[in-house]
């Protein structure tokens, strides 16, 4: 023993005296991590309790069904369709590629389409789900699910999608969905998050897009329990989304068919009308092209051969298109010169097949003249002399002001894509936008639908229909939204005098119903069905005194665009009048022609419920309209889904 | 105080041993244990696999560690002291050679039964090693010069190759259990004065350094101690861990969410949730009150543990409990502390709770040491 017992006690006494030190020291410490518990656990609790809860909880959008679209029957025109597809989520997958080289195997995936999706990953954030392959066959995605293990990030999921059953038929009315795009999101200031959905389908045409707040619906929310990597541990709570709302439009889809196949072949339009409230029986555009394509994502190939079509299959030409009306806008200078007292029914002009205004000679469409004219017979046989008198005593502005009363030169608020306005001149009109005078020449022009006059094919239906019952009628598409009617569009009483009316319904009548008349080939024998209507060709072109000398002004020797339109527009019965119509034919040449013929078997199916029959036809012209009708690419609108309502 | 010092007819011997022992230290430890058995059970989604059942054995063959060095005769176990610490330090160069790599740094020799990692053990070997050293050293010579240099350097032999591994935890561990120990035998103040003023030069120097060729620190060791600083800046990368455990914590409020109803450990959001971050998964279910209860349960083991080292009379026995005792306050304070965000995450286990081999059977030799210090005290 080297140590003292004193040497023992007094460094007893020492680390006793630092053991109580470091003891107390230890308590301290011990009492600051209770403090600093206190205040994580206690006073900040709340503001935790809050960052855990946005940890654990995501809320993810249920998207809506979108609102189906039907015809006035009740025959479904744009529904919803499965749709089976695979997405990949880049934080759940380790190589991306060789994931999606094994998913190749499985269902159809080419490489380029794997590069793609590699690029949109790195572009997206990690957690979002990314579309792999869109409308798989349920095979494919059984396939996908009962390897699932093996696919780690790759889940099969199923949504709707956009169908129309109609394929071409409803393509400019309906129009067509497309997934968002960034351009429509740059549109808009507050987009709804709906819209952030990867591939989620919005209205870009036609109906689709006018009623696209209606038809979209509500999205729902779902409120999903996550962890830290992202993975859906379970489902909290969810509302459900509110399916867009039912749209239901006054077209006939028979109706429709049949006036898309008539027009088939051709660049033409046609529009029929019920007068009596304005319903749009049908829109026809030709030629047309299937929306479904698009929905789907249409290929290049096919886009250039619907964007260089010298046809302009994505032209609406029956809104969208606007022609000088040529001699179907001699009604308007009619009306105008009898209600402002300018000419009495009786009044001749003589038609020497010429008239010379300030030194200019303007021609009548007939050489030789048409003699001593009255009004009837002027409408009759389309003299075009007569109305250069008419214009010359009336002036341009109350012809335009008779225009806009029979809903020319108004841009009608239906909804589809970009209604045209047409023109209806008027002196102020060419000092605007011209910076010129009005000449006399313009008034002569105007006066039988040439030179500065345009209207739509739709706006010729709505004077037609106005001819017919002397009421402000006004187009109507959309029938119901959610079975609420809208309102019916029959009108106001014009304020015209019936006899100046009663005298332009005679003369249309004899255009199509006499000896003479301008389509009289086309009348209809069935004396309960019979039409009133005018026929117009109006030029594209300014015939040169020199093609007048060398005679090159046949239509069928000039190149098509060069050609004439040629038009129809009419209402029957004519007695009774329930359906107006108006058909353009684009560069098609004479309107007694090409166009009466087209609207003769629009109207008579639109009075036979879509199907023209023999017996409406003249006795001479049925086995060629057999033959003729027989050949039209008509469908069973029966073929179709015959969803009314969707449960 | 030498065998002989001893009065045999006071000091118990054979089975009757038992009865001598430290039973409340004893039963605290189980106590802190079976708080580990729960939350593991917790943390594994309610399964004793993978973490609970081994945990269970493991504490079991520590508890037997424990009676079995308890019954060591504490003369015995000091004579032994400096042999185990060779043998650590040993081990700890060993761990240069054929170490395992674990967690980005070589902390582990695979001894085939068992991973064993010798930085844990030195933790024990050190006190107990120095303990014996300023029990054989006359008591006027502890603050000359050249007596306090042999056991800093004691300390610094395996301080350093601790941090070579890299393990910053347990380096600064073996540094303030080794620094406490030459506290409690009496080292002058003025020592502890100039290494705290040349600790702060150094922690200064350690800033300065950054950035240049000569840094003292691993890039990953400054940015923890950035996202120490200010988490915030950096909440899903290297702030990640300690701002999802303030998360946990704060969200537990009074009284937890309920037992393996913690969202922020369930669902992954927390790391480390078995090991380091054990304490966070405690104070989510159980709130304030658990996590205080755990707290309260070390803190009484620390009191009895210094409540046996002032009453016993031999300076190692003495010496060697009190360095045990702080050894283990270490380990939870600066556990705590970190999962706390009072200090950067450096990598320190829960004692005792949080789920490893090493550490529950490196801390149960440790308090078998202790007891048998408690046995065989002289009376």
């Amino acid at each position: 023993m080297r140590r003292s017992p004193k040497d023992s006690e007094e460094s007893l006494g020492v680390v006793s005296r630092r053991g109580l030190i470091v003891g107390v020291g230890m308590a301290t410490f011990a009492t600051l991590l209770a403090g600093r518990m206190r205040q994580l656990q206690v006073k900040e609790a709340d503001q935790f309790r809050l960052l855990a809860e946005e940890n654990r909880i995501n809320i993810r959008l249920l998207p809506p069904a979108r609102g189906q679209i039907f015809d006035r029957n009740g025959l479904l025109i744009a529904g919803n369709e499965q749709n089976y597809r695979v997405t990949i989520v880049r934080d759940e997958v380790d190589d991306p590629e060789a994931t999606l080289m094994k998913l190749s195997r499985l269902i159809p995936l080419t490489r380029e389409d794997i590069d793609e999706i590699l690029e949109e990953m790195s572009k997206r954030s990690r957690l979002v789900p990314i579309t792999v392959a869109d409308r798989l066959s349920w095979e494919d995605v059984s396939q996908v699910a009962v390897n699932a293990p093996a696919l780690p990030g790759i889940t099969p999921e199923f949504g709707l999608s956009r169908f129309y059953p109609r394929s071409d038929d409803y393509a400019h009315i309906v129009g067509y969905v497309g997934p968002v795009s960034d351009y429509d999101l740059s549109k808009l200031e507050n987009p709804n998050p709906l819209l952030q959905i990867p591939r989620f389908q919005l209205g870009k045409t036609g109906v689709e897009t006018k009623l696209e707040d209606a038809l979209r619906g509500k999205a729902g929310t779902k409120r999903i329990e996550v962890n830290a990597s992202g993975r859906v541990m379970r489902e909290l709570g969810r509302d459900e989304a509110t399916k867009g709302e039912t749209v239901r439009l006054t077209v006939d889809t028979r109706l429709q068919n049949f006036v898309q196949a008539r027009l088939a072949g051709e660049s033409a339009a046609a529009v029929v009308m019920d007068v009596t409230n304005g319903d749009l029986m049908s829109i026809g555009s030709a030629p047309a092209f299937d929306p479904n394509k698009f929905v789907r994502g249409i290929s290049v190939a096919d886009y250039r051969e619907l964007t260089e079509n010298k046809y302009r299959p994505l032209a609406n030409k029956a809104v969208q298109g606007t022609y000088p009306p040529g001699s179907t806008f001699k009604m308007v200078v009619a009306l105008a010169a009898l209600e402002g007292g300018f000419i009495s029914p009786t009044e001749t002009v003589y038609c020497p097949g010429h008239m010379t205004v300030s030194g200019r000679r303007f021609h009548c469409w007939k050489r030789g003249g048409h003699g001593h004219m009255d009004l009837r017979n002027s409408l009759k046989q389309s003299c075009d002399v007569y109305y250069y008198e008419l214009a010359q005593r009336v002036g341009v502005d109350r012809i335009s002001e008779m225009a806009r009363k029979l809903g020319l030169g108004e841009r009608h608020p239906i909804p589809m894509s970009a209604v045209a306005g047409g023109l209806m001149p008027t002196r102020a009109w060419k000092a605007a936008n011209r910076g010129e005078d009005w000449l006399i020449g313009d008034s002569l022009n105007a006066s039988i639908g040439q030179g500065f006059v345009l209207a739509s094919p739709l706006q010729l239906a709505v004077m037609t229909a106005r001819l017919a019952t002397g009421r402000s009628v006004t187009p109507r598409l959309i029938r119901a939204v959610n079975d609420v009617e809208t309102p019916s569009q029959g009108g106001e009483p014009l304020g015209i005098a019936t006899s100046s009316m009663n005298l332009i319904r005679d003369a249309m009548f004899s255009v199509s119903n006499e000896q003479r008349g301008t389509a009289f080939g086309t009348r209809i024998a069935d004396k309960t069905q019979r039409m009133a209507g005018k026929t117009g060709t109006s030029q594209v072109r300014n015939i040169t005194a020199a093609e007048r000398r060398a005679g090159v002004f046949r239509n069928e020797d000039l190149p098509w665009e060069r050609r004439d339109h040629a038009l129809y527009v009419g209402y029957a019965p004519h007695d009774k009048p329930k359906y107006a119509i108006s058909v353009v034919v684009e560069h098609g040449g004479g309107g007694s022609r090409a166009a009466a013929p087209i609207a003769r078997d629009i109207i008579l199916a639109a009075q036979n419920d879509g199907m023209p029959p023999l017996s409406a036809y003249p006795e001479a012209q049925r086995a060629r309209i057999q033959s003729a009708l027989e050949e039209l690419p008509i469908s069973d609108p029966d073929d179709g889904p015959k969803v009314v309502s969707e449960a | 105080m030498s065998y002989l010092a001893y009065n045999h007819q006071t000091v118990p011997t054979g089975p009757s041993k038992l009865l001598y022992l430290n039973w409340p230290v004893v039963l605290l430890l189980t106590a802190i244990a079976s708080v580990g058995f729960l939350m593991l059970y917790s943390v594994a989604g309610g399964s004793m696999s993978p973490w609970a059942e081994p945990q269970m054995k493991r504490f079991g063959l520590g508890l037997a560690v424990m009676f079995i060095v308890a019954m060591m005769p504490i003369w015995f176990l000091r004579n032994m002291a400096g042999l185990a610490y060779a043998v650590s330090v040993l081990l700890l160069v060993m761990v240069e050679f054929f170490g395992v790599t674990g967690m980005g740094a070589q902390r582990w020799i695979d001894l085939g039964f068992m991973r064993l990692q010798p930085s844990e053990l030195t933790k024990i070997t050190l006190v107990a090693f120095l303990a014996a050293y300023y029990d054989w050293l006359d008591v006027k010579k502890v603050s000359r010069p050249i007596w306090v240099i042999i056991p800093v350097l004691i300390i610094l032999v395996p301080t350093y190759l601790t941090l070579r591994q890299p393990d910053l935890g347990t380096a600064l561990l073996l540094l303030f259990g080794g620094a406490g120990v030459m506290f409690f035998a009496g080292v002058s103040w003025l020592y502890f004065g100039a290494v705290i003023a040349a600790g702060v030069g150094l922690v200064a120097s350690v800033f300065q350094s950054r950035g240049t060729e000569w840094q003292l620190l691993k890039d990953y060791q400054y940015r923890r101690i950035d996202t120490f600083l200010d988490p915030s800046t950096d909440p899903l990368g290297a702030g990640y861990h300690i701002t999802q455990s303030k998360i946990a914590l704060g969200s537990g409020g009074w009284t937890g969410r309920g037992y393996m109803q913690g969202t922020q450990s369930r669902l992954n959001f927390l790391p480390e949730k078995h090991t380091d971050f054990i304490f966070t998964t405690l104070a989510e279910e159980f709130g304030f009150l658990g996590g205080l209860s755990l707290l309260a349960l070390y803190m009484l083991v620390i009191v009895f543990c210094v409540a046996s080292a002032l009453t016993n009379k031999d300076r190692f026995a003495s010496l060697l409990t009190l360095g045990i005792a702080l050894t283990f306050f270490l380990f939870f304070a600066v556990n705590m502390s970190m999962v706390m965000g009072l200090a950067p995450v450096v990598g320190v286990p829960l004692p005792l709770v949080s789920y490893g081999g090493s550490a529950m059977l490196v801390l149960m030799l440790g308090f078998g040491l202790m007891q048998s210090a408690h046995v065989h005290r002289p009376r």
